[in-house]
C-alpha cells in the first residue's frame, strides 16, 4: 500500500515538493518577518487596525505551502483514493500514502505504530475511547485522566465509561496548574487500564511530563492515551522517545487545514481492536456471511478520507520540519518570557498556569473586568484572543472562575504585537476599573 | 469601524460598576437561574408577585459588563409591571437587538433599553443583553429548571 511517490512516472505532479526553503536570517536564527510573510492572512487589517492574532490554541493560519498543496491538488489531480485504476487516481492514493508518510517522519513514530487520518482530534479521541476503550473496559476497571483536560478527552470516556461501568478518576492539578504527579503516583494501581493525558493544557499552558506519565502507566500495564493537539505545533514531539500507545493531533491547530486530524496507535492494539466506523475502504472483502476487516491504519479510515485535507497537512508538516521545531519552540518560549513579563506590569491582572514547563498559552482575569468583555475591548484594537471557559470546564472549576481570556501563540507572533495587546489591556482597566 | 465605546455606553459601565437590585430575596416567591454556557455567565433572578404583576425583584451572580448591566436596567424597568407587559417589553427589546445597526431606533417604546443599541454590532453578544430577561420571563411563568440562553430564542 505504501507505495513510494519515486515510482510515479514522471508526468504525475507533486504536490508536496514545491516548499519552501527554511526560513531563516543571516545569523541562522528564526526569521519571524520572513515567516510572516508566508501567512497571507497575517497583512489583513481588523477595523483599520493590523491583525494582532492571539488565539493560535483555537486555530492556526496556513502558510502559503498548504494553501498552495492543495489547491494544486484540486486543480491537478483530485481523484478519490484506493479505487480506481485511472491515472488521477492512482497520483491521488500516492499523495495520500505520502502525506502519511511526512506524518510518520514529523512524529518520529516508533516501530510498529501506525497513523491514522481521522477527521480531527475530537474524532481520533472517540475513536480510541469507543474501540479501544469499549472493548477492554470491565466493571471495576478505571480511566485516569487530568483536571486540565479539554472536554473532548473527557466525555468520550465518560460516555464508555458508563456504558462498560468502569471508572473514571480525574488526577489533581496543584496551584500552580502542574499536574500533582505524586497524586497520580497513588491513584495508579492494577486496577487502572487506560490513561489518557493531554500534552500541553490548552487552557493553562502547562506542559506535562509524559515521557514519566507512560512509564509510570506501563508498570501497571496500562495504556496510555496523549492529547497532544496543543502540543504539536509548538515543540518537537518524538513519539518514538515518548512511548506512548496513542497520541493525538489536530490539523488545523498545525497550520493545515481543518477536517482531518491524527490519531498515532501501536500497530499490534489497533489489530486488536475492533473496527470504529463501517463502509468502503476499511475492508478487504465483504460478503452477507462475513467481511474481512482491512489492516490499520485502512480498518479505521472507513470511506473516502480527506484526501486534500491530508496533502495540506504534510504540506504542514513539511514546513514546520523546514522551519525546525525546535527553533520554534525556542521562539514562542522567547514571546511567552517577554509577554508574560509584560502582563505582570498590568495593574489588577492574575494569570493562570504558572507552572514552570509551559507553552504559549497565558490564561488570565482581570479584577475589573469580565473575559468576554476584556476579548471585546481587544478585538476593537483588532487583538484576537479568546475568552471562555475554553472547553475546559474543570479547570475553570479547579479555579473557582467562570471563565477565563486567553493568550495563545504561534511561531509568526512577534514581540511588537505585544505592544497592542498590553495597550488594549490598559484600555479595559481605563474603561471598567 | 468598531468603536467599543458605542457598545459599552456610560449607562451601562454604570450598571456594571454599580447595579441596581443586586442581591438575594430571602422572601421571594419565585427564584430562578439563567445560565449562558457559551461564556459561563449566570444569574438568579428572584421574584415577588402580586398575582400576575411584578412587585419587586433582584439578581444576584456573575457576568460581563452586558449581561449584568441588563440584568441591573431590568429590575428597574419591570417593578409594577404585568407579565403581559414585561413580556411585551422584552419582545421590543429582542426586536431591536435583532434589528440591522443602521436602522433607526423605536425610542418610545424602548425608553431606556435604547443604551444596548450598541450590540446590534456584536450578535455574539446578544445572548448576553437577554440572559436576565429569558430569566425573569421564565420565573414570571413558574418555570421548572435553569433556563439557558441556548433554549429557544
Ligand atoms: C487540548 C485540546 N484537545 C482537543 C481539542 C479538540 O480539537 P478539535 O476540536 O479540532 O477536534 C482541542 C481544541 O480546542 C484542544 O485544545
Amino acid at each position: 500500500m505504501n507505495r513510494p511517490l519515486a515510482d510515479a512516472p514522471a508526468d504525475s505532479p507533486s504536490v508536496t515538493s514545491a516548499v519552501p526553503p527554511a526560513v531563516l536570517s543571516a545569523n541562522g536564527n528564526f526569521d519571524v518577518n520572513a515567516v510572516r510573510r508566508d501567512f497571507p492572512v497575517l497583512s489583513r487589517s481588523v477595523y483599520g487596525k493590523p491583525l494582532v492574532y492571539l488565539d493560535n490554541a483555537a486555530t492556526t493560519h496556513k502558510p502559503l505551502a498548504v494553501l498552495e498543496a492543495m489547491d494544486r491538488f484540486y486543480r491537478t489531480s483530485n481523484a478519490n483514493v484506493h479505487r480506481g485504476v485511472h491515472r488521477l487516481s492512482m497520483d491521488a492514493t500516492n499523495f495520500y500514502d505520502e502525506a502519511r508518510r511526512v506524518l510518520h517522519k514529523f512524529f518520529g513514530t516508533a516501530i510498529g505504530c501506525e497513523i491514522i487520518f481521522t477527521r480531527g482530534a475530537t474524532e481520533s479521541l472517540n475513536l480510541v475511547a469507543q474501540s479501544y476503550g469499549g472493548s477492554v473496559l470491565r466493571e471495576g476497571d478505571e480511566v485516569l485522566l487530568t483536571w486540565m483536560e479539554h472536554h473532548s478527552n473527557i466525555v468520550p470516556w465518560q460516555m464508555v465509561c458508563a456504558r462498560t461501568g468502569a471508572k473514571l478518576r480525574p488526577i489533581p492539578i496543584l496551584d500552580d496548574g502542574s499536574l500533582d504527579m505524586d497524586a497520580y503516583r497513588s491513584m495508579l494501581s492494577e486496577r487502572v487500564k487506560v490513561v489518557a493525558v493531554t500534552h500541553v493544557s490548552n487552557a493553562l499552558g502547562t506542559v506535562n511530563p509524559i515521557a514519566e506519565i507512560s512509564r509510570l502507566a506501563h508498570d501497571v500495564g496500562a495504556v496510555v492515551v496523549v492529547d497532544g493537539a496543543q502540543a504539536a505545533p509548538h515543540m518537537p514531539v518524538n513519539l518514538r522517545e515518548l512511548g506512548v500507545d496513542f497520541y493525538v493531533a489536530a490539523g488545523h491547530k498545525m497550520y493545515g487545514p481543518t477536517g482531518i486530524g491524527i490519531l498515532y496507535g501501536r500497530a499490534d492494539l489497533l489489530e486488536r481492536m475492533p473496527p470504529w466506523q463501517g463502509g468502503g475502504d476499511m475492508i478487504l472483502s465483504v460478503s452477507f456471511e462475513k467481511t474481512v476487516y482491512a489492516q490499520p491504519p485502512q480498518k479505521f479510515e472507513a470511506g473516502t478520507p480527506p484526501i486534500a485535507e491530508a496533502i495540506g497537512l504534510a504540506a504542514a508538516a513539511t514546513y514546520l520540519m523546514n522551519l525546525g521545531m525546535s527553533e520554534i519552540h525556542r521562539h514562542e518560549q522567547h514571546l511567552l518570557r517577554t509577554l508574560t513579563e509584560r502582563m505582570a506590569e498590568v495593574p489588577g491582572l492574575r494569570i493562570l498556569g504558572t507552572a514552570p514547563q509551559k507553552a504559549g498559552v497565558v490564561s488570565f482575569v482581570m479584577d475589573c473586568a469580565h473575559p468576554h468583555d476584556i476579548g471585546q475591548i481587544l478585538d476593537g484594537e483588532g487583538v484576537a484572543v479568546r475568552a471562555g471557559h475554553h472547553c475546559a470546564q474543570p479547570v475553570m472549576q479547579r479555579f473557582g472562575i467562570p471563565a477565563t481570556t486567553r493568550v495563545s501563540l504561534g511561531l509568526y507572533n512577534t514581540d511588537a504585537e505585544f505592544d497592542a495587546l498590553i495597550g488594549a489591556l490598559h484600555k479595559v482597566r481605563r474603561m471598567f476599573a | 469601524m468598531s468603536d467599543t465605546r458605542a457598545l459599552y455606553e456610560e449607562v451601562i459601565l454604570d450598571h456594571n460598576k454599580n447595579p441596581k437590585n443586586f442581591g438575594s430575596m430571602p422572601d421571594a416567591d419565585v427564584v430562578q437561574e439563567g445560565y449562558n454556557p457559551l461564556c459561563g455567565d449566570s444569574f438568579k433572578i428572584y421574584l415577588k408577585l402580586d398575582g400576575d404583576t411584578v412587585q419587586s425583584v433582584s439578581f444576584e451572580g456573575h457576568g460581563c459588563a452586558i449581561s449584568k448591566a441588563s440584568a441591573s436596567l431590568m429590575t428597574t424597568l419591570v417593578k409594577g409591571r404585568k407579565r403581559s407587559e414585561v413580556e411585551e417589553l422584552f419582545h421590543v427589546f429582542q426586536e431591536m437587538l435583532k434589528s440591522d445597526p443602521e436602522s433607526p431606533l423605536d425610542t418610545e417604546k424602548l425608553g431606556k433599553l435604547k443604551v444596548f443599541s450598541g450590540v446590534r454590532e456584536y450578535p455574539v453578544r446578544i445572548k448576553c443583553a437577554t440572559l436576565a430577561w429569558h430569566a425573569l420571563v421564565a420565573a414570571l411563568h413558574q418555570q421548572e429548571g435553569p433556563v439557558s440562553t441556548e433554549s429557544g430564542s
